[in-house]
């Protein structure tokens, strides 16, 4: 069945490379850096690229990075616990903007 | 293949070649584009002794695909022949493994005789056998006779280690720990190395050693109050159980391609294969242990059994290899006493 998620190609990423090749360098660069350790460790970095990449529901970031946080060490316990972060940041964010819906509601009403 | 042709032309190395009946050796591939190819030994320093295949466990990851139903054991005489080995050629190491080695009727005898022949003596252990009834003095055992210990514990939880080892492995395992530091195993001062092997519960590789030893080292000290020397990261390789995993889970190709992605010529140069021989249960020489499941016995003109041992000839012989080799380069590498890159 044709869908727009395939997991074949989180492996043909580097393509994007053509038409923009110094750019995708510098990408490339730029996030080996980030994902290096530094002030976080590797294995807190891949954490926290696992709650982002449910945050931005991105399943291929979800694939690399369960991965990712499995070969740094974490474990399925550590794992659930900073999807849930993201979780309650995602459903937090939505319900502090039932404070603007308040004050929207305030402004139109008698 | 013409562009690896050419680099080993570069390189000067030999052109890859391949095994019989195998069409495709991505390894050697690699090996030639690094410059490292044939792979050659360097020495016999290590000399692994596979007693056998039968195990009080049947783990889903192993290699050797152990268990009860096994019925492999190496007899009372290819042990001895492995004694006057040892004997002869001093190994710096011998490395006894199986299946569960305490579960083969020769094995106090091979260990109290192979340590006093002045090689460093080392035996891996499920750690559960160790509370079989027969089996509770062999920590005291081992230590009298200096034996290193390399323990399998995958994981300071129980769901995980249950899971990849069987139900209720987790709590017999540290039980044994406990009693092999109650025999000075693993305690700071007492000379008597207890060395734990992690290895990943699933299609992934291990994490940095240093790193999850350090969690190991507190979680375990935390919540069960026991200590040990060091941890060992070993890849699972595709062979065997692990394999059959691998097919059956949609997972080996994936898996296979994270291997040869990883590829490290540092870990290649420093794979175990170049300074260890393995001897199977029946006394036929491998390159490793992970060649003996796959039954690739020593070649290219190698010794292939102890009755024609030869140290000098196995000492420059070349490797035999395969597709299984890419998780012994991968990343910091993989070897019997863990990362080596």
């Amino acid at each position: 069945m044709e869908t727009y998620y395939n997991p074949e190609d989180l492996q043909k990423f580097s393509t994007i490379s053509e038409g923009a090749p110094e750019l995708w360098k510098k990408f490339g660069e730029w996030y080996g850096a980030v994902f290096a350790e530094g002030a976080l460790s590797e294995r807190e970095k891949a954490l926290i690229a696992l709650a982002v990449a449910h945050a931005v529901q991105c399943p291929y970031c979800i694939d690399a990075y369960t991965q990712a946080c499995l070969e740094k060490g974490s474990n399925k316990e550590q794992m659930t616990e900073a999807v849930h972060v993201a979780a309650a940041i995602k459903g937090g964010a939505a319900l502090v903007h039932g404070v603007q819906m308040k004050n929207a509601a305030e402004k139109v009403g008698l | 293949m013409s562009d690896v042709k050419e680099l080993c032309e570069k390189t000067g190395s030999a052109a890859p070649v391949r095994l019989k009946g195998e069409i495709e050796n991505r390894f050697d591939d690699a090996l030639a584009k690094a410059g490292l190819h044939p792979l050659t030994a360097e020495g016999v320093s290590v000399f692994q002794v596979n007693m056998g295949s039968v195990c009080n466990q049947a783990c889903r990851h192993c290699h050797v695909s152990a268990g009860p139903d096994r019925v492999e054991a190496m007899s009372e005489s290819v042990a001895d022949e492995c004694l006057s080995l040892i004997e002869a050629n001093r190994f710096a190491v011998v490395d006894i493994t199986g299946g569960a080695p305490e579960m083969n009727p020769s094995f106090r005898r091979f260990v109290s005789m192979a340590a006093v022949s002045g090689s460093h003596v080392k035996t891996r252990t499920n750690l559960t056998v160790l509370l079989g009834e027969g089996f509770e003095d062999l920590p005291s055992f081992l230590a009298d006779n200096k034996v290193e210990i390399v323990a399998s514990l995958p994981y300071y939880l129980k769901e995980i280690v249950d899971r990849q080892r069987g139900a209720g492995v987790f709590e017999r395992s540290i039980e044994a720990i406990k009693r092999l530091n109650a025999a000075g195993y693993g305690v700071d001062g007492s000379g008597l190395e207890l060395n734990l092997v992690y290895n990943p519960c699933g299609a992934y590789l291990p994490p940095g050693q240093r790193s999850i030893e350090a969690d190991f080292r507190r979680e375990l000290a935390k919540r069960h109050g026991v200590v040990f020397t060091g941890l060992f990261t070993i890849t699972n390789m595709p062979v065997g159980r692990f394999k059959d995993f691998l097919e059956s889970s949609g997972n080996l190709t994936r898996y296979m391609d994270r291997l040869i992605g990883l590829f490290n010529p540092d870990a290649a140069r420093n794979v175990m294969c170049r300074t260890t021989v393995s001897v199977g249960y029946d006394g036929s020489l491998y390159d490793c242990d992970f060649n003996q499941m796959m039954g690739l016995k020593c070649g290219f003109g190698a010794p292939d059994h102890i009755s024609r041992f030869d140290v000098s000839a196995l000492g420059k012989r070349r490797i035999v290899t395969g597709e299984h080799c890419f998780g012994c380069t991968a990343g910091p590498g993989s070897s019997c006493t863990g990362a080596v890159a």
